[in-house]
């Protein structure tokens, strides 16, 4: 990469990422808790697609009964201390709290969530659950992220053997590996892989299923299986010069972030993002933080149809991420190099012009002939979606995919092939943890209906 | 202009807030530095028999993140001398002849020895003499504070030894620790007192340790019962400084205690008839400072209602207090919802579903359930109106009365008697009531 930005001290690092939401206080806490009106029937336990019981735990808060809080917490969402940092919260259960209706701050319900699981952790995580006695069946997980995760857990408690087999070294999928620094830790993540853990479900790391273990061998050993696979490969911008050295996609440059080991990551003094969604925002401010000079995302669309949340785009402004609207890449411009690739010098653009709504009903541009412009960068990252991994898919029998996603039942989970459950973000196309949360416990469900329906019709 | 100037039984003060004997006046570098912030007088913390203190003296009740809703003490009267109190009462008073020194005086039950005390507090210069018969903790036990305030009798006795030597005003302070605050207060003016200061704190444990077991505050390992203030003993004391005003028997100035924190308070005691009003918890929460609000807020609220002088609104709601039997039973007021205004929190639907009248409906609306009044089986009783956390929003709207008032004293005697339930439906039938 030309012009690596210069490495910033430890304590600049430390900064850059702190967390934009640090804990509370216990007695903030406990002030914060007893703010909570205690709604009856409240729109924030509607609004979390796990259906957290929140005005519940808050309540217990304010009454020091941090383990009945916790458990209240766990017992409809397994991945709760990741959604606690990394909900969107005031798009979910803050934004439906009534104090907005009535033209106030909401309760801080995600950092009341974290109060609680953090408590729980430093705790030791004791038992809050009796799981049933085994039933001498066997689900095979594959994946070890959040939704396979809480698929696992959900069934370890209702007497199944569960094996998660996770490709990668380290469990947790994205809730590991994808999240911003700045709201949460690598460490959060382990120690919810940790709380399944304890409830007895095992977790094979380095295991590919497909190549480490064939997909016979992994039917015959289990019942039933669950999909919790995410999205593998990043999308390509389909332009030239993106083989160049300097251009990556936001997932892998995420990743690298969040080991912590900062100073051993690459970023260009200036650095373009492609795309505006919410992964492509952690991506820009997470080069910003790191200490790239320059920080511009690139967007087709306009500001107004961008599909970040709206503090997540104030939080890129905030850290002075520049902002090209109306514009898509037409080549990515580098240097020649006779040794292999060369390094990117700058990326050329074309202006755009929204026409008429496509059948989403957004607006679909229209290049401008002759409006090349190019904009001098030394690192580009693209984050325009990732895709699932139709090729491992293609391989189980039966199972269908459409649009891009596994189709399932939306009840049950159920996938085209009956022993075949998914959730999470291959089937979602990409929604946030705690939907992936929502969908493990869900198809837990699912798959412990057809195992003893059909395992009744069989008797 | 509003004048605060004020008289209390003789005592006067540029202002009617005085510091109440207790640790805030406990010497005259405090008072001092009250009266420097802007206090009209302090009473002293009280002198008298020798005493020794433990530690823990104090413990608060704190509710929902709010800091001291009550304050529990233990602290006896001065742990200093006689001498050096007196001693300094004199020297405040030369610094302040302005503001009211009183003393306040707690000895054993010996008429020499009271007379002795009150000609050396008289010498010393103070505005008026206190009675301490209030304090329920370590001095009761001895047979003084409110073991004196709890039988009328030594009330009197007690007081009478004072007045008679006196030519100060004489306070006696009342203790709540009692069944009627009228006895112990017809006993006082029977003693000769000028005017009566009430409440001194209430009886209570403050908390059960849930760990050790051991009662809060514990002194190694021992706790109990001590003496509670603050803001949470605020109604009861407007209870029973009303029941001293309304007495025809007492009819003397009354200097009111308990739980005032702000203006607001103050006015509240002096509307119901108090002539200078006493504060103690407050100001150890906050430090003197408070008085310049009390003053200025006080003065404000004179000014927008056009009073200058506090003769103008000193009882001013006395003539509301009623009893039971004189309210109007056909009084009639429903609960009125403001939909726009509603945010959908659903506590008066729960409220009134679990522990009212049921009559209050969840009704779809807008893709949300909007709670609603049933009017017809709506009793009035005004539960869903405090749980609102909406200000405005829930409101009881008056309703036409169905006939000329009438209230229960009336309505005993127009029904035979004894009443009976038959007789009693019919009535509420003519009206319009039903019970369900």
């Amino acid at each position: 990469m030309n012009n690596v930005a210069p490495k910033l001290s430890n304590e600049e690092y430390e900064a850059n990422f702190a967390e934009l939401h640090p804990p509370f206080t216990s007695p903030a806490a406990t002030a914060e808790a007893n703010r909570c009106l205690y709604c009856f029937d409240s729109p924030c336990m509607k609004a979390c697609p796990t259906h957290i019981d929140v005005s519940t735990f808050i309540k217990k808060i304010t009454t020091g009964n941090m383990k009945g809080s916790a458990k209240t917490i766990l017992s409809s969402n397994w991945i709760a201390l990741t959604c606690a940092k990394a909900c969107p919260v005031n798009v979910l259960c803050e934004g439906a709290c009534v104090y907005n209706a009535k033209g106030e701050e909401p309760i801080q319900i995600g950092r009341l969530q974290r109060y609680v699981v953090d408590w729980y952790v430093e705790k030791g995580m004791p038992p809050l659950f009796t799981p049933a006695p085994k039933n001498g069946k066997s689900v095979g997980i594959i994946g070890a992220g959040p939704s396979g995760l809480a698929c696992a857990a959900e069934l370890a408690l209702m007497g199944y053997d569960v094996v998660i087999y996770e490709a990668r070294e380290i469990p947790g999928g994205l809730d590991t590996h994808g999240i911003a620094p700045y709201k949460m830790k690598q460490q959060d993540s382990l120690n919810e892989v940790k709380m399944v853990q304890k409830l007895g479900v095992v977790i094979r790391t380095g295991i590919r299923i497909g190549s480490t273990m064939s997909i016979e061998e992994l039917e015959k050993k289990h019942d039933a299986i669950f999909l919790g696979v995410g999205l593998q490969s990043a999308t390509r911008l389909k332009i030239p010069g993106e083989e160049l050295n300097g251009v990556t996609d936001a997932l892998t440059f995420i990743e690298k972030v969040t080991t912590r080991k900062w100073n051993s990551v690459d970023v260009g003094k200036r650095v373009a993002v492609i795309g505006a969604g919410n992964t492509a925002i952690d991506a820009a401010t997470e080069a910003k933080r790191l200490g790239a000079e320059k920080v511009i995302m690139i967007y087709r669309r306009s500001e107004k149809e961008m599909p970040a949340y709206k503090f997540e785009f104030e939080l890129a402004k905030k850290d002075g991420v520049e902002f090209q609207f109306l514009t898509v890449p037409k080549n990515i411009l580098g240097s020649k190099s006779p040794l292999g690739n060369g390094k990117v010098e700058a990326i050329e653009c074309l202006k755009v012009e929204l026409g008429e709504p496509d059948n989403e009903g957004r607006r679909k541009p229209k290049p401008i002939p002759g409006s090349e412009f190019q904009i001098p960068v030394d690192m580009v990252i693209t984050s325009v979606g990732e895709n699932i991994d139709e090729t491992f898919l293609a391989r189980i029998p039966n199972l269908k995919t459409q649009n891009g996603v596994v189709v399932v039942n939306s009840e049950t989970l159920q996938a085209t092939n009956p022993k075949y459950f998914a959730g999470g973000d291959c089937i979602s196309g990409g929604k946030e943890v705690v939907n992936a949360a929502a969908d493990g416990k869900r198809a837990a469900h699912g798959i412990d209906s057809f195992i003893f329906s059909s395992g009744k019709r069989a008797d | 202009m509003v004048d605060l100037s004020t008289n209390c039984g003789g005592i006067k003060s540029p202002n009617p807030f005085w510091l109440a004997s207790a640790p805030p006046t406990n010497s005259g570098y405090q008072v001092c530095k009250a009266f420097e912030a802007g206090w009209g007088g302090a009473v002293w913390k009280t002198i008298g028999a020798p005493v020794m203190n433990v530690v823990n003296r104090y413990a608060a009740i704190d509710y929902n993140g709010q800091k001291i809703i009550g304050l529990n003490n233990i602290e006896l009267i001065s742990d200093r001398s006689i001498e050096i109190n007196l001693k300094e009462i004199a020297e405040t008073k030369k610094l302040w002849p302005d503001r009211a020194v009183v003393a306040s005086l707690m000895v054993e039950s010996d008429r020499q020895t009271w007379h002795d005390i009150v000609k050396r507090t008289i010498d010393s210069g103070a505005d008026g003499i206190e009675l301490n018969y209030g304090c329920p903790h370590g001095m009761s036990e001895r047979g003084m504070g409110s073991a004196v305030g709890q039988v009328p009798e030594y009330c009197s006795m007690i007081t009478e030894w004072v007045t008679e030597v006196s030519t100060i005003p004489v306070i006696v302070k009342l203790t709540p620790n009692v069944t009627d605050i009228r006895y112990p207060g017809r006993a006082a003016k029977k003693g000769g007192a000028d005017a009566i200061s009430l409440i001194n704190t209430i009886n209570t444990i403050m908390g059960v340790n849930l760990d050790t077991f051991e009662i809060e505050p514990s002194r190694g390992g021992k706790g109990g019962h001590g003496g509670y203030a603050g803001p949470a003993v605020k109604p009861i004391a407007l209870h029973m400084v009303s029941e001293i005003a309304r007495d025809p028997e007492i009819n003397l100035p009354i200097s009111a205690i308990g739980g005032v924190s702000n203006w607001r308070d103050a006015l509240e005691f002096i509307l119901l008839g108090s002539t200078s009003v006493q504060v103690c918890t407050a100001a150890m929460h906050y430090g003197f400072r408070i008085i310049e609000d009390i003053i200025d807020g006080l003065t404000n609220w004179m000014e927008e209602k056009g009073f200058t002088s506090l003769e103008q609104v000193r009882g001013k709601a006395l003539p509301n207090i009623s009893s039971f039997g004189e309210m109007d039973l056909l009084y009639k007021a429903v609960a009125h919802i403001d939909e726009k205004k509603c945010i959908q929190c659903n506590l008066c639907y729960i409220a009134c579903e679990d522990t009212a009248h049921q009559c209050i409906d969840l009704l779809p609306k807008n893709g949300k359930k909007q709670p609603t009044v049933r009017e017809a089986d709506c009793v009035g009783c005004r539960l869903c109106y405090i749980v609102c956390p909406v200000e405005n929003c829930i409101t009881m709207i008056q309703k036409e009365n169905s006939g000329t008032p009438k209230t229960w004293n009336e309505l005993v005697q127009e029904l035979p008697q004894p009443m009976t339930l038959e007789d009693l439906r019919k009535f509420q039938h003519e009206h319009g009531i039903e019970i369900h």
